[in-house]
């Protein structure tokens, strides 16, 4: 029999991108900025942490890994709040600037599409340093959504910008604001997949985590504690899909492999009557 | 006298042409798989294979890598024939059909598949050549070194995407375990059913962590770029891997504890394969079908001759790998080579 502690931790580490992601996109989208450049900016941030590190150390990786999110975010930002361009599209504009550039830079300044990390995160109890951070900015951003000030005015750009507007909330910033840090989380998701899991960066080694990171936001009604289940609950079906596997049974593997998909299927249909998305989501403001 | 010149200047200039035209540069189209150069795999083996023939005969070579989901492979193809190459290259099973659609539009230009899928292709057109390995009889050695060197008598096998391409190496790894050790179990997992379970290290990660916890102490993986993430684990949780297609061995080096977690690579060949078509091609002895590279096929290039699959043997891994066990390996390819073991390349024939 398979110990449980296993299908623990590894449910905990394959949940940690997705944690990271769709903690990202709460904030963003509370702030009214829809954000499916996720995966875009995740690959940019896997990028940067493994370049980065190898040159500067393992934590001065992440963290210009995290800068580099939060700088292509602003890019996000500037095209849909200071242009007010269509959100969605921005957004697919800035995955193929994601993919794109990471899979260009190694190979026309290096000749190469993959490349090793050579800095290993330790262990701490059995986990690599990210997944505590995850899961400890989940209570954190609840906080600073629901309970302070910052957060208030955060939420109110993003359901009526209107109405802030005319309390002296500047939406810009606050919308800058939420886009900004969904980048800059983002990012993480990617460092931890590069450094912590891969061991390296590999052309669009993301594998649409982002998207994935996109439904659990969805999921977990745009809230950072729901989007901490969903992720978990995405994580715990794709490591019993392998724990299956392992065991050798004779289901077809292609069954085994859809589990996480129809388990999101179930899960919207149950959900999707109690979520309620921020108010101006999407929509951007125009005095 | 004049009629002798212009008959002699006419004469020159006729071998002239003789000449320019058995010096003939044969142009070469490589067109690589999702991954593309610097998968320290097999992408990367085809391009070594391109760049020996680039040195070594008359040919032009140029290259190109599909975009990310790899649906423009059949446009590249057309592309390059179209461009008057004499031979294009596909590298990979992905492009199974395009080589076959291509090919068909294209009845002058030379195809060759690197890894073609002959069971899904249908009827091959005349000129396309499918180089196929016999994998399974590589894996089978080293899943044969893999039974050899467990000590927990449970080794592991981490696939990249379903199909009957990565089930060789299962069925030809699973064998070589039981064969050189009946008590062992093979624990198995696939990354997914699409092409980016070749691209997904931090999965590969996750698959090996896994089949390491559950008491596999020897993972072999066929996952292209997935592996990357097996050597990861290696290297953090201590257990030991087989790389695959290229030589991948210092892929396990723990630079800070000075320890290699590479037991030994599978080796296929790309590059060889890659090599002798266009040599075909130059020598115009360049015929359409079916090529299959196993133990049996020697290749020599210069002074070194190369085994079309072998295990990989370097400074990484002499310590892992004892003398005796080298000899027993070795035993078993000259059996598998005169037919007394017969290695199976399916889950069904095992």
């Amino acid at each position: 029999m398979i110990d449980i502690s296993i299908i623990i931790l590894s449910t905990l580490r394959r949940s940690t991108p997705l944690i990271f992601a769709s903690l990202g996109a709460v904030y963003s989208e509370r702030s009214g900025v829809v954000n499916i450049g996720l995966e875009g900016i995740m690959l940019v941030g896997a990028f940067v942490s493994v370049i980065a590190s190898n040159a500067f150390g393992l934590l001065p990786g992440i963290l210009l890994a995290v800068v580099a999110g939060m700088a292509v975010a602003a890019l996000h930002g500037m095209a849909t709040i200071t242009f007010k361009a269509n959100q969605i599209v921005s957004g697919v504009a800035i995955n193929l600037f994601g993919m794109g550039i990471t899979a260009f830079i190694p190979e026309a300044l290096m000749g190469m599409t993959d490349i090793r990390a050579l800095n290993s995160a330790p262990l701490l109890a059995g986990l690599t340093p990210l997944v505590y951070v995850a899961i400890a900015l989940i209570p954190v951003s609840h906080f600073l959504l629901f309970h302070t000030v910052l957060g208030l005015r955060l939420r109110s750009v993003g359901e009526n910008p209107a109405s802030a507007d005319s309390l002296g909330i500047n939406v810009s910033t606050m919308r800058y604001l939420g886009v900004v840090l969904s980048g800059a989380l983002a990012a993480l998701g990617g460092a931890y997949l590069a450094l912590e899991q891969g061991g390296g960066f590999t052309k669009n080694m993301v594998a649409g985590r982002g998207f994935i990171a996109l439904a659990a936001m969805i999921f977990g009604n745009w809230t950072p504690f729901g989007a901490l289940g969903a992720s978990l609950l995405f994580g715990f079906s794709d490591s019993i899909q392998t724990v299956i596997q392992t065991m050798g049974y004779t289901i077809p593997s292609q069954a085994i492999q859809a589990l996480p998909y129809i388990l999101t299927i179930i899960v919207l249909v149950v959900a999707v009557k109690r979520v309620r998305m921020p108010e101006a989501d999407g929509k951007p403001y125009l005095r | 006298m004049k009629c002798g010149s212009i008959f002699l200047a006419v004469v020159l200039l006729l071998s002239v042409c003789a000449v320019v035209d058995a010096q003939k540069k044969y142009s070469i189209g490589l067109v690589f798989d999702v991954g593309g150069r610097g998968d320290k795999s097999f992408n990367d083996a085809a391009y070594r294979g391109l760049e020996w023939a680039s040195q070594r005969l008359e040919v032009d070579v140029s290259y190109a890598e599909p975009g990310p989901g790899g649906a423009d492979r059949e446009n590249l193809l057309r592309r390059m024939a179209r461009s008057g190459k004499d031979l294009v290259i596909g590298v990979g099973f992905l492009f199974t059909q395009p080589v076959v659609a291509a090919a068909r539009d294209f009845p002058d230009v030379k195809f060759a598949c690197v890894d073609m899928d002959v069971g899904s292709a249908g009827e091959l057109p005349p000129n396309v050549v499918a180089l196929t390995f016999r994998e399974h009889e590589g894996s089978f050695i080293v899943g044969a070194i893999a039974g050899m060197k467990t000590q927990t008598n449970k080794v592991g096998f981490v696939g990249g995407m379903t199909g009957p391409l990565i089930e060789k190496f299962e069925a030809g790894y699973t064998a070589g375990v039981k064969y050189a050790n009946p008590e062992c179990t093979v624990l198995r997992v696939y990354a997914g059913d699409s092409p980016v379970a070749f691209a997904d290290p931090a999965r590969g990660y996750e698959l090996a962590v896994q089949l390491n916890s559950q008491g596999c102490d020897i993972i072999y993986h066929a996952a292209g770029n997935t592996g990357n993430g097996v050597f990861r684990a290696a290297i953090e949780r201590g257990f030991y891997v087989i790389g695959v297609d290229s030589n991948q061995n210092y892929l396990g080096y723990d630079s800070a504890a000075g320890k290699n977690w590479s037991l030994t690579s599978m080796l296929k060949r790309v590059d060889v394969a890659v090599y002798l078509v266009i040599e075909d091609l130059v020598n115009n002895r360049l015929e359409g079908g079916v090529r299959e590279y196993g133990l049996k096929d020697f290749v020599k290039i210069g002074n070194e001759t190369y085994r079309a699959l072998d295990f990989a043997i370097d400074d990484y891994n002499r310590a892992n790998l004892d003398e005796e066990t080298v000899k027993k390996a070795n035993e078993i390819i000259e059996k598998i080579v005169k037919g007394e073991i017969k290695v199976p390349k399916s889950m069904k024939e095992l």
